[in-house]
């Protein structure tokens, strides 16, 4: 009986969940500069707006600073995993809340305060003040992912490999990154997502070059762009689920089976 | 064997470099927020002398206490709804859904499209031309599109709820799903009714996911100055759409800089007690 009250209510959640994001495809393709119903026929023709140099620009700057980020982060991420999960660290607490600590300053103050660093040190603001405040952002999603994907397997191989006589860094290349391979990568998929899709602090830290949300924003105010906005986000959107379900299935993977040698 | 003095240093040698990073680019960042708070804009530069007239202002004017006090009361509102609709769909997930795994996948891609968008996309379904008023119009509930439902609050939260769902239900999710099944069947073959047990060990046992839900959401929300913008209206502005505009159109820095540092303080006491009344309510129910 209660479970047919919670499916009900599942359906339900899920339509509250869909709505929203299938209004951006519905008007994408819809014939008229007018974000409001009635519908006036098909067209295809926002999507040909999508050929603009400052978009492409945009979707370049924001590459970048996703790839970056994610790369940097899942790298400090996995260093920082191996510690705490591998060492009986003093103070192991203090440096997981350090890290930690960026998840409970609102953006807009990372934003802001990176934007009096840049300035105080005379910098010109740039991609590079952006990928820094998306690393702060990025570092505590990866340490949770590889900690997770740490206490996963078995610490029996590390031993094993350094009981065979490799020295630490062999071990760490040849038995722990394999073994932490799903991790790694559904840490880079998460970590790149969150950077592409980051806008309060790329919104100060930018200047001239724009990734796609600050453009994305800059555009929201001029409504004749909107359905071109719109197409723009439906590409997202299509391009998201297909990176979502390889983390997903990546992920999955990893925690069906973790354990190698156990 | 990994415990011995010299293992021990390479241990710590491994977290250096992300404290470091983690560390300066925090800490650095935030002592000139500190600085800036105290001093006084004077053209595009600061005065040289110290004051304490930026907080003087935060917290004596009263359009700003206004802003402040909608800010938390928003950021709670989105908080609590959004942790109260996703828990049973988290809940169902994790008892009673057959494929776990194509659930969870279906309930995280709409949370991966741009924020801004979904954001926006509230702006179509409850503008003067949009999709609830097209429906209510079209079925002939109504002879006028509706103007209330768009730049308010209640806007706000609507919108916030859902731009934050994943981050409820994915920890409360995981929570649910660590329970040891076992400690359910004790409950009841020690005669609890499934109201009781639920409230004795599953609510008190997927606490933590909700405690984390819950700070995920609260934090940002209250520096969220998007949504305020896109469907808050005048009467729904909060606190970050003044902090932005101190360091936009305003150019008045150590303005800016006080509201931010006062909020960022008010969200770290506020998180901080109800973690700690909420670990305290936990406790009581066992």
């Amino acid at each position: 009986m209660k479970n047919r009250t919670l499916l009900v209510y599942a359906c339900f959640y899920l339509a509250f969940l869909y709505l929203p994001v299938l209004v951006l495809p519905l008007f994408s393709f819809n014939n008229s500069a007018f974000i409001a119903f009635p519908l006036t026929g098909f067209t295809t023709r926002w999507y040909g707006a999508l050929a603009d140099s400052a978009l492409q620009q945009a979707l370049v700057n924001s590459l970048r600073v996703g790839i970056a980020a994610a790369l940097l982060s899942t790298l400090l991420g996995l260093l920082a995993a191996k510690a705490v999960t591998r060492y009986r660290l003093k103070g192991r607490n203090a440096a997981l809340g350090l890290i930690s600590l960026p998840l409970f300053i609102p953006d807009i103050v990372l934003g802001i305060s990176l934007l009096l660093l840049v300035g105080t040190m005379g910098l010109p603001l740039s991609l590079v003040a952006v990928m820094l405040g998306h690393l702060l952002i990025c570092v505590p999603f990866s340490l949770a992912v590889l900690i997770a994907r740490f206490e996963g397997f078995d610490r029996n191989l590390e031993e094993a490999s350094a009981d065979l006589g490799e020295d630490g860094w062999m071990t760490f290349w040849r038995v722990t990154c394999p073994l932490m391979l799903p991790g790694i990568v559904a840490s880079l998929l998460l970590t790149f997502i969150t950077s592409f899709d980051e806008f309060l602090v790329a919104y100060f830290l930018s200047g001239t070059e724009a990734t796609l949300p600050v453009y994305i924003w800059s555009q929201l105010r001029f409504p004749a762009r909107l359905p071109m906005v719109l197409a723009l986000g439906t590409i997202i959107l299509a391009v998201s689920v297909v990176l979502v379900v390889l983390a997903e299935k990546l992920r999955n993977q990893g925690v069906k089976k973790p354990m190698v040698g156990a | 064997m990994a415990d011995g003095g010299r293992n021990l240093r390479h241990g710590y040698a491994l977290i250096a470099p992300t404290l470091a990073v983690v560390g300066l680019t925090l800490a650095a960042p935030l002592a000139l927020l500190l600085v800036a708070s105290l001093k006084s804009q004077s053209g595009i530069g600061f005065e040289a002398g110290w004051t304490l007239s930026q907080y003087g202002d935060v917290l004596g004017r009263e359009s700003y206490r206004i802003l402040f006090g909608r800010s938390v009361l928003v950021a709670a509102a989105v908080t609590l709804v959004t942790v109260a609709l996703a828990y049973p769909m988290a809940y169902f997930v994790a008892f009673h859904a057959r494929r776990k795994f194509l659930w969870l996948i279906l309930l995280t891609i709409p949370f991966w499209t741009s924020y801004l968008l979904r954001v926006f996309a509230w702006k179509i379904i409850l503008g003067y031309g949009g999709v609830i008023n097209s429906g209510l119009l079209g079925l002939g509930l109504i002879d006028q599109p509706l103007s209330f439902l768009l730049y308010n609050p209640f806007s706000v939260v609507v919108t916030l709820a859902h731009a934050w769902a994943a981050f409820a239900i994915l920890p409360i999710y995981v929570s649910l799903e660590k329970i040891d099944r076992s400690l359910l069947e004790a409950a009841s073959d020690l005669g609890d009714g499934k109201l009781r047990r639920f409230l004795r060990i599953t609510l008190p046992l997927s606490m933590p996911g909700v405690i984390g839900a819950a700070i995920l959401i609260f934090v940002p929300t209250t520096g969220d100055f998007v949504t305020p913008e896109l469907v808050g209206g005048p009467a729904g502005a909060m606190i970050a759409n003044i902090i932005e505009m101190q360091f936009t159109q305003v150019g008045n820095w150590p303005l800016g800089a006080a509201l931010a540092l006062v909020s960022m303080m008010m969200v770290a006491v506020i998180a901080g007690l109800f973690v700690a009344a909420a670990r305290a309510a936990t406790k009581a129910v066992r």
